[in-house]
């Protein structure tokens, strides 16, 4: 089975990934495309506003799901105020994305170096390393990592000899996925019940942890750092585009023959090329053909045959009224139910709501309602047009756009504006304006038809009023 | 209702448009409230000014466009900044605010008709201001058990419930009780306690009056009336001397409940639950309804013009150096000039106390320069804390000494003989040993601090409080009675160990009872006259009253003592029942039962009054008489009648008018406000408060008597013992749930007091192998009682603990009262397993 990069040099973060005993100290010294531990060495020969210079130069893009710049990023913090906390998102959840695991079980230290050079750069004493509750083979590896880092004295005080300390803490969550936010995960590291805050004012870079300045990164993000210390920033940049340099990971799932992983050049691999590529996804399920797909995680509205040619650049699919997120693409058959797929995402999002604002807790609850209820025979011709205005009270149009025409794609809420206080809700409008506007008479069919189980069966539904009944 | 329009000084102005207008607002303020003032009421929920705005409910969403394009945005989040322009009824405000109504009735059950809310509530009433005609919502809601008791008092609806935030950031940010927290995520989330732990805050009534919805419901006000069978009147709460504003609702001549008011300088719209709920006593089935006199043992109704005989008759028989009168901090301002002049000019008697013994001398309450609230809890401040326990005592004074400490920095220096409320918050906690409290404020300001510390505390905490109090601009001290098992002269001491250190410091004087300091203002206290003035110094009173005591007269202490040894002919209890209130409960008893006639002035039969009175006056009580009412920090304020005293009893002013008349002198008085008008005239100090003046819009906080007071002189230290070594010393100290005679007739407060148990420290308590729940036999001086012990850390070495007024007076149960001997520095005593 296809996983990692399809090439030896296109192996930057992933370089260890079928290495035996790759997550051990020694593994990650002596194997992989550069030295494990000699980057922070050079770091720390290097003035910590050098080091940012090196990863604003290569523009290492976030990897968590807005890709910001992260040495942009970095200098958002207030100068001359102490002390900053680093605050590394290990809190994976979003349906599709397991990159960040796989690297968190396979080569902790490389995390762990890119943990110590963003450190010294941004001037960080304390870093909080956040790990989904889930995932306990990760934090059994990444706790066996920092406990080999801690010997070895590269991780505590006075590193390598120098006057430069950091701590490094693990801290496991206890699996929700709004604590990814990065403001939910903050509260829920000071002990709160994870539920976002309200940005502005409430920026980690300016009041973040202890309503210190905090940076939040993903772990790929920072994973990144170690290679790039090692190979310089014209090699970072030799892949990709201008704007997206260098590699990204691909989470591939669903209706391909050879799901994975994947590390691809940011902004020059296609779609179809990732479907595909024997050396990634192997072809659509064999004897099926492709009805749509989600570009990047389940926050993202769909994408259909039309836009497979398209390359895997946040900006050219933010254009195309999608995004590229956190980077997890599930491919759908035409074997898929659409409205069936649609409920799916929607019942992720509703399940998920921290409950925090009114439009998210009830809105996507009451979507979900109706969509079981459509799905049950129950549904109303009037329910399409309540499911898109109950969509445009969370996330209200009209929306900047920059649909496809030839693709016959209409507007879609990207990106969104909304009525909650985090992108949580507004992330269940992605599917239900999608799947609406493209597959409409799908919909249709199961209101009129009420195919999916016999009416006799059902739960008591509410009586219908005459002109709401109207069909049949 | 409780809201009043906020009064901000606008210092730093900012212009932005609000629909079109120009408004200028105050620099960082939030956008809600600006728009507020400029007339643009923006709905809410979630958003109230006395907390930090969380943006939960949506509903405040206007659109915004500081330069970058309109956008939605929750202005109770936002800070208005220059130019910002404002959008609050556009079609897409419009669109997002019916849209979010719409989700918050999603699940709403609806069930208005049987709401306690329906009629007064935000969600109905923006519903129909702004919300849908119908719902578009046909799916099952969501269903909880209808109403869950989460206290002994308050209910709880979740289904109701629109998570809005507000009870549980009260509970966390105000009251400091974070004992409800929002359980579950998405639609499911609730509103819940900890398994086990209910709600028992003293200030859960608080959660109820916010709540936005019919969610939180209150025991005592439960389908007992609909909001607009209501009529109301502003007053104050009695409860205690803070002096918090409320508004009284009653219907049909009951009052059915108190909401707190925005007072400002004072309770922010709080109240303590026993306060809020205190209502409940005046509405009792055992109020006097007519005067009662004692006949062949036994108290029996009897006519208003024979009980008022026998009380005149008593008092003109007797030599006035024979008869006394206690209490009266219950009383008005107005019956309490009444009362000072008859006991002091008619019958001639200076044996008057307001206090039982249990409070300050009248001249740290009135003669030290005064400090406000406001001024105790300004920001960046520093305050000496020597008073009680606030959260006991003067609940809603510890919520803004929490507000302080928590928010705006100020230090405190609590110095106690056992951990309080404070201690959670207080930048330095240090606990004397009974008894030697002043010579431990004394070291907090200098001199050598021994290596093994001062009066039990140890050196080093010594050295950090008094780093804390050494750069103190403005010290702020609150003073009060700590310990009732030692005499008041301990903490006369402290004050003058203060003055000595900073002669620039101002106090607040911490007394428990509602109007203590209007009792001592009005001259209900040994050698004192009305507004400060002194037998010695009596000012214009000598003209308008006439003849006055010869001689300052004795105290509570002393009056019992005459009393037990037969010297008193007539006693006067004034709202008092020395058996419950006077800390030695065996000299109130001999007293009693010594004294000649007892007269008895008050809304019920007390205790004391059961044992011992002749003539009870059945008083009129909160509620149902007019006048005003002085907090502890010399606030004026008035109270409302609201409704009708219970049968023909009378307000205390005019019982003292009438016994007077009766007595052959006419007071020229009519009515309460002819009472007041004398006070005014007669008083420097209240020369600003005059009926009208508390009538103007300026002062609907009340009017604040001149606080530079300067006769304190100090007296010489009291000797205390040193502490034998097979000793505790004792401390006795109130809690807010005691058997006082209000609230044991509150139903819903008097459940809630405490069991009586000595409480010792850990070390203590092992070396006389007991733990919680021991039996233990507590011998002192005078009697041996027994009691249960507890075991709390906070209590330390060489102290034990009992608490004031727990125990029935007759019972044989664990009552200090029994141990505790008047006069005494300290109460020592042996505690044994038993
Ligand atoms: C609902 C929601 C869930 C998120 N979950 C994650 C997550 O699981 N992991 C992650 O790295 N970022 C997640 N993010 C993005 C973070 O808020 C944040 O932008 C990111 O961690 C920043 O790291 P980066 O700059 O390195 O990408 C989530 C955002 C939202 C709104
Ligand atoms: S949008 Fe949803 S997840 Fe985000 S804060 Fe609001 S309720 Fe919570
Ligand atoms: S119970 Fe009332 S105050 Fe508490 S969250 Fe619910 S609606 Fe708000
Ligand atoms: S603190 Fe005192 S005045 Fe305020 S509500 Fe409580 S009892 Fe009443
Ligand atoms: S009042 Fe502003 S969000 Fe609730």
């Amino acid at each position: 089975m296809p996983e990692g990069a399809a090439t030896p040099e296109l192996a930057r973060v992933t370089s260890r990934w079928a290495v035996d005993g790759s997550h051990t100290i020694d593994g990650y010294r002596s194997s992989g495309s550069y030295a494990g531990y000699e980057s922070i060495k050079a770091a720390l020969d290097m003035t910590p506003d050098q080091v940012s210079g090196l990863v604003k130069d290569a523009t290492v893009l976030g990897r968590g799901g807005a890709g910001f710049p992260a040495g942009v990023k970095w200098g958002f913090c207030p100068p001359g105020v102490w002390p900053r906390y680093l605050v590394v998102n290990g809190d994976e959840s979003e349906p599709g994305t397991y990159k960040d695991r796989i690297l968190m079980e396979r080569d902790p230290h490389q995390l762990i170096e890119g943990c110590l050079i963003a450190a010294y750069a941004i001037g960080v004493a304390q870093v909080f390393l956040y790990v989904r509750g889930e995932m306990a083979h990760a934090q059994e590896r990444i706790a066996a990592a920092l406990n080999e880092a801690y010997a070895a004295g590269l991780v505590g005080k006075n590193i390598l000899g120098t006057d430069f300390s950091v701590d490094i803490v693990l801290h496991w969550g206890a699996g929700a996925y709004i604590v990814g936010e990065e403001t939910a995960l903050i509260e829920s590291l000071e002990g709160n019940r994870g539920m976002p805050r309200l940005k502005p004012p409430f920026f980690p870079a300016a009041k973040g942890l202890y309503m210190a300045p905090t940076i939040v990164n993903n772990v790929e993000t920072l994973a990144n750092l170690p290679w790039l210390v090692a190979h310089g920033v014209d090699e970072y940049r030799s892949v990709g585009t201008e704007a997206s340099p260098g590699t990204r990971l691909i989470a591939l799932s669903g209706h391909v023959n050879t799901p994975g992983v994947f590390e691809v050049p940011q902004g020059t691999t296609t779609f179809r090329e990732l479907f595909e590529s024997e050396q990634y996804g192997g072809g659509i399920r064999d004897g099926h053909h492709l009805k749509m797909f989600i570009p990047g995680g389940a926050s993202a509205p769909w994408f259909f045959p039309e836009q497979v040619d398209l390359p895997l650049e946040g900006r050219v699919i933010g254009g195309e009224g999608s995004m590229l997120g956190s980077g997890a693409i599930v491919v759908m058959d035409e074997t898929t139910d659409a409205v069936k797929a649609c409920l799916r995402v929607v019942r992720f999002f509703a399940r998920e709501s921290c409950g925090k604002c009114a439009p998210c807790r009830e809105g996507t609850t009451w979507e979900e309602k109706i969509l079981q209820r459509i799905l049950d025979g129950h549904g109303r011709p009037s329910d399409l047009d309540l499911l898109l205005d109950v969509a445009d009270n969370i996330s209200p149009g009209p929306y900047p756009t920059a649909a496809h025409p030839d693709a016959g794609l209409e507007a879609v809420p990207f990106p969104p504006r909304q009525t909650t206080i985090c992108p949580l809700g507004p992330s269940s409008v992605a599917p239900i304006t999608s799947a609406i506007r493209r597959f409409r008479p799908e919909f249709e069919a199961k209101i009129t038809k009420r195919d999916s189980i016999p009416v006799s069966a059902a739960p008591a539904a509410p009586a219908p009023t005459p002109t709401a009944q109207g069909h049949h | 209702m409780s809201e009043r329009p906020r009064k901000i000084e606008i210092t730093d102005p900012v212009e932005i448009t609000v629909d079109g207008q120009t408004v200028t607002a105050q620099s960082g303020e939030l956008l809600i409230e600006a728009c507020e003032r400029a007339g643009a009421y923006v709905p809410r929920f979630c958003y109230h000014p006395r907390m930090e705005p969380v943006g939960m409910c949506r509903m405040c969403l206007v659109e915004v466009d500081t330069g970058r394009g309109p956008a939605l945005q929750p202005s109770c989040m936002l800070p208005v900044t220059p130019g910002m322009a404002v959008d609050t009824t556009g079609e897409k405000v419009a669109k997002a605010q019916d849209g979010v109504l719409e989700f918050l009735l999603a699940n709403h059950p609806l069930d208005c008709p049987v709401c306690d809310k329906g009629g007064e509530c935000p969600l109905q009433d923006q519903t129909v201001a702004y919300g849908p005609g119908e719902s578009r919502f046909v799916e099952e809601k969501r269903h909880y058990t209808k109403p869950i008791p989460i206290s002994e008092t308050v209910y709880l609806d979740r289904e109701r419930c629109i998570l809005c935030d507000r009870c549980t950031r009260f509970a966390k940010e105000v009251a400091g009780d974070p004992l409800i927290h929002f359980a579950e995520r998405g639609a499911q989330t609730e509103v819940a306690t900890f398994p086990g732990e209910p709600f028992s805050s003293y200030f859960s009534g608080n959660t109820v009056q916010i709540c936005p919805v019919g969610a939180l419901t209150a025991k005592p006000y439960r389908f007992k009336a609909r909001p607009w069978d209501l009529e109301e009147s502003e007053s104050t709460c009695t409860g205690c001397s803070v002096g918090c504003r409320v508004t009284v609702q009653s219907s049909r001549n009951e009052v059915l409940r108190f909401q707190g008011v925005d007072s400002d300088p004072v309770n922010w719209s709080w109240l303590c639950d026993k306060g809020r709920f205190g209502f409940e006593a005046g509405n009792s089935e055992d109020r006097l309804g007519e005067p009662l006199l004692r006949d062949g043992g036994e108290l029996r109704p009897a006519r208003w013009s024979d009980a008022l005989t026998a009380a005149a008759s008593a008092l003109k028989g007797a030599d006035a150096d024979r008869v006394a009168v206690l209490g009266g901090a219950r009383l008005t301002n107005e019956g309490q000039l009444a009362w000072a002049r008859l006991a002091k000019s008619v019958v001639g008697t200076d044996h008057v106390d307001a206090q039982l013994g249990d409070g300050l001398p009248a001249e740290v309450v009135l003669d030290l320069p005064g400090a406000t609230i406001d001024e105790v809890c300004a920001p960046g401040g520093t305050v000496l804390y020597l008073g009680p326990d606030p959260k006991e005592e003067l609940p809603v004074l510890h919520l803004r000494l929490r507000h302080a400490a928590v928010n705006d920095r100020v230090k405190i220096v609590s110095v106690s003989p056992v951990a309080t409320g404070l201690s959670e918050f207080a930048a330095a906690d240090v606990h004397p040993r009974p008894g030697e409290t002043a010579v431990l404020v004394a070291a907090l300001f200098g001199g050598d601090v021994p290596s093994d510390g001062v009066a039990g505390v140890p050196a080093e905490q010594v050295l950090a409080a008094r780093e804390l109090l050494s750069g103190a601009q403005d010290l702020k001290v609150v003073v009060g009675r700590q310990n009732l098992a030692e005499s008041a002269a301990v903490m006369v001491d402290a004050v003058a160990a203060v003055r000595a250190a900073v002669p620039t410091a101002t106090f607040l004087p911490a007394l428990r009872r509602a109007n203590v300091r209007g009792a001592l203002e009005a001259g209900l206290a040994p050698g004192r006259l009305p507004g400060r003035a002194t037998l010695e110094a009596p000012g214009s009173w000598k003209d308008a009253w006439g003849s006055l005591p010869k001689s300052v007269g004795r105290d509570a202490e002393g009056i019992l003592t005459a009393a037990a040894a037969g010297r008193i002919d007539v006693l006067v209890l004034l709202g008092a029942d020395p058996l419950s209130d006077f800390p030695d409960r065996d000299l109130a008893a001999k007293a009693l039962d010594a004294a000649g006639t007892v007269i008895s002035v008050d809304p019920f039969v007390n205790a004391s009054a059961a044992r011992a009175a002749d003539v009870v006056l059945a008083a009129a009580a909160f509620g149902e008489v007019a006048g005003t009412t002085t907090s502890l920090e010399g606030r004026v304020t008035t109270l409302a009648q609201q409704v009708t005293p219970p049968g023909t009893a009378r307000a205390d002013w005019l019982l003292a008018v009438e016994l007077a008349d009766r007595l052959g002198t006419d007071t020229k008085v009519a009515t309460a406000e002819d009472l007041w008008a004398q006070m005014v005239e007669g008083s420097a100090a209240h020369a600003g408060a005059s009926t009208e003046a508390l009538a103007d819009e300026a002062n609907v906080d009340g009017v604040l008597l001149a606080l530079d007071g300067s006769g304190f002189t100090a007296p010489a230290a009291t000797q205390v013992p040193p502490q034998n070594s097979y000793s505790l010393r004792l401390v006795v100290n109130r809690s807010l749930y005691d058997h006082g005679t209000l609230l044991s007739h509150c139903p819903s407060s008097a459940p809630l007091s405490r069991e009586a148990t000595l409480v010792l420290g850990p070390a203590d308590a092992e070396s006389i192998a007991v733990t919680t729940g021991s039996p233990v036999k507590v011998t002192a001086q005078r009697a041996t009682i027994t009691a249960v012990a507890t075991v709390v850390d906070s209590v330390p070495r060489g102290t034990a603990v009992l608490h004031h007024n727990l125990a029935d007076a007759d019972a044989d149960g664990v009552d200090p009262g029994r141990i505790v001997i008047a006069g005494e520095p300290v109460t020592e005593i042996r505690v044994e397993a038993g």
